[in-house]
């Protein structure tokens, strides 16, 4: 008789390796089936204290360098939970994205939009005892990329997050709201729907501060327990 | 319309790509030294200059163990280098501890986690311990081993796969290993190539493929 999963395995809103409209996966996605494999010790433990590895918490991305940055000034907060709704409290968020005008700060980014010499575009935030965290950055631009003709990346936030365990590892991206290039994007559209509405921010009144910054709301929530044999 | 606040879409948030544009944020310089204080992990040639906030690993105690070196390529289906993939570790300390809730103190020394962006030509490097042998499901005892992550551009979600050594002990008996087919097996396992230096490869896809898991 196996020993039931510490974690709950992948949802059905989990996206495919091979995704064939965004390209590159056809050559990067395994083409045999994954092993499925018992969660052991390995799987179930992770790092500590990433904080301490990562670097401590860099949570205002507008705060990096001399001046101030070009663009739309946010705020995005909410929460790390598992799928049973228990916060992640002191866990490590990385954040990166690109400026305002959709450029990043990165040696191969060729496109043609300005770089913003006072953004970098990266950061990290640490959970509270809540799961809570909340980051100051401003609004990413949408930017073109040679997948297909005349395709345009949606405005997006990329988001990095270990969890309590190996099995726990999460990275996404987030979106904003009314974004008409989501729906036209390959990566977003590898998530079939109704879950890939789980990667799109709210804009939220409570989160924005009245003549300084829009605020947006996006939870993360990792795998969670898995089934005990009783619910099996 | 339903977003992420919708509680009737509440759920596991979806994996997406870390994209091509991860190096001046998700490695950190050290990240793949698990017992030195080098800068090996990072790419800072990718970052222009003024904007390389990269974290620098502090200094560790001394870690007991083997010191080794693992060195691979990452490849794609076409037998071409990934030069933007990102590599991570996680692995039990020499005694075959991983570090925990319950026994806080090993963290400091050896952190068990590691992290490499790929160079140009696919090539990532960890300085580690070999790590001692950790229990498997029921009574077992698993072959030293290292989990591994693979994250990329091209790469939706992570791969995972692991990394055995040739010459480790309790191999045939491994708990894991047994469920994967014979035949694929050698590509979950680490070849000496020198002293302290052990290659092991990733093929993402095609031939000698990777075997991955769904953990
Ligand atoms: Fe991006």
């Amino acid at each position: 008789m196996a020993e039931p999963d510490a974690y709950a395995r992948e949802d059905a809103g989990q996206p495919p390796s091979l995704h064939p409209p965004y390209k590159s996966t056809s050559l990067r996605s395994p083409s045999r089936p994954l092993v499925r494999i018992p969660q052991t010790l390995t799987e179930t433990t992770g790092p500590r204290d990433a904080a301490g590895l990562m670097g401590p918490a860099m949570a205002d991305l507008t705060a990096h360098h001399a001046g101030v940055p070009q663009g739309q000034r946010i705020i995005v907060a909410g929460r790390v939970l598992d799928e049973r709704g228990r916060p992640a409290a002191n866990t490590l968020v990385e954040i990166w994205q690109a400026n305002a005008a959709g450029r990043y700060i990165h040696a191969k980014d060729q496109w043609d939009a300005p770089i913003d010499p006072n953004f970098t575009g990266m950061g990290r935030v640490i959970t509270d005892a809540e799961g809570r965290y909340q980051f100051v950055t401003v609004r990413p631009g949408a930017y073109p990329w040679g997948n297909h003709d005349n395709a345009w990346r949606p405005s997006h936030i990329h988001l990095s997050l270990l969890g309590p365990a190996f099995a726990t590892r999460l990275v996404t991206q987030m979106y904003f709201p009314d974004d008409p290039l989501i729906p036209l994007d390959p990566i977003a559209c590898a998530v079939p729907q109704p879950f890939r509405d789980r990667l799109v921010a709210r804009f939220d009144l409570d989160t924005t501060r009245p003549s300084w910054a829009l605020g947006y709301l996006f939870d993360l929530v990792l795998r969670g327990p898995g089934a005990t044999p009783m619910e099996a | 319309m339903a977003d992420n606040q919708s509680p009737e879409r509440f759920g596991q948030t979806p994996w997406q790509t870390v994209g091509p544009f991860f190096h001046y944020a998700l490695p950190w310089k050290g990240g793949a030294d698990l017992v030195g204080t080098s800068d090996l992990g990072a790419r800072p040639d990718l970052i222009p200059s003024g904007h390389d906030l990269l974290h620098v690993a502090g200094p560790r105690g001394p870690v007991a163990g083997d010191i080794i070196e693992i060195t691979g390529r990452v490849t794609d289906g076409a037998g071409e280098a990934v030069p933007d993939a990102l590599v991570e570790i996680w692995q039990a300390d020499s005694a075959g501890r991983y570090p925990s809730e319950a026994d806080p103190s090993l963290a400091p020394a050896f952190p068990g986690f590691g992290r490499a962006a790929t160079d140009e030509d696919g090539t990532f490097r960890f300085r580690t311990i070999r790590p001692g042998r950790v229990p498997g499901p029921g009574n077992s005892l698993q072959a030293s081993h290292i989990a591994v992550g693979v994250l990329g551009r091209g790469l939706i979600k992570r791969l995972v796969t692991r990394l055995y050594f040739e010459d480790g002990e309790g191999l045939e008996d491994d708990p894991i290993l047994g469920l994967v087919p014979a035949a694929r097996r050698a590509t979950l396992v680490a070849r000496r190539a020198g002293d302290a230096l052990w290659r092991f490869d990733i093929r993402l896809r095609g031939e000698h493929e990777t075997v991955f898991f769904d953990i």
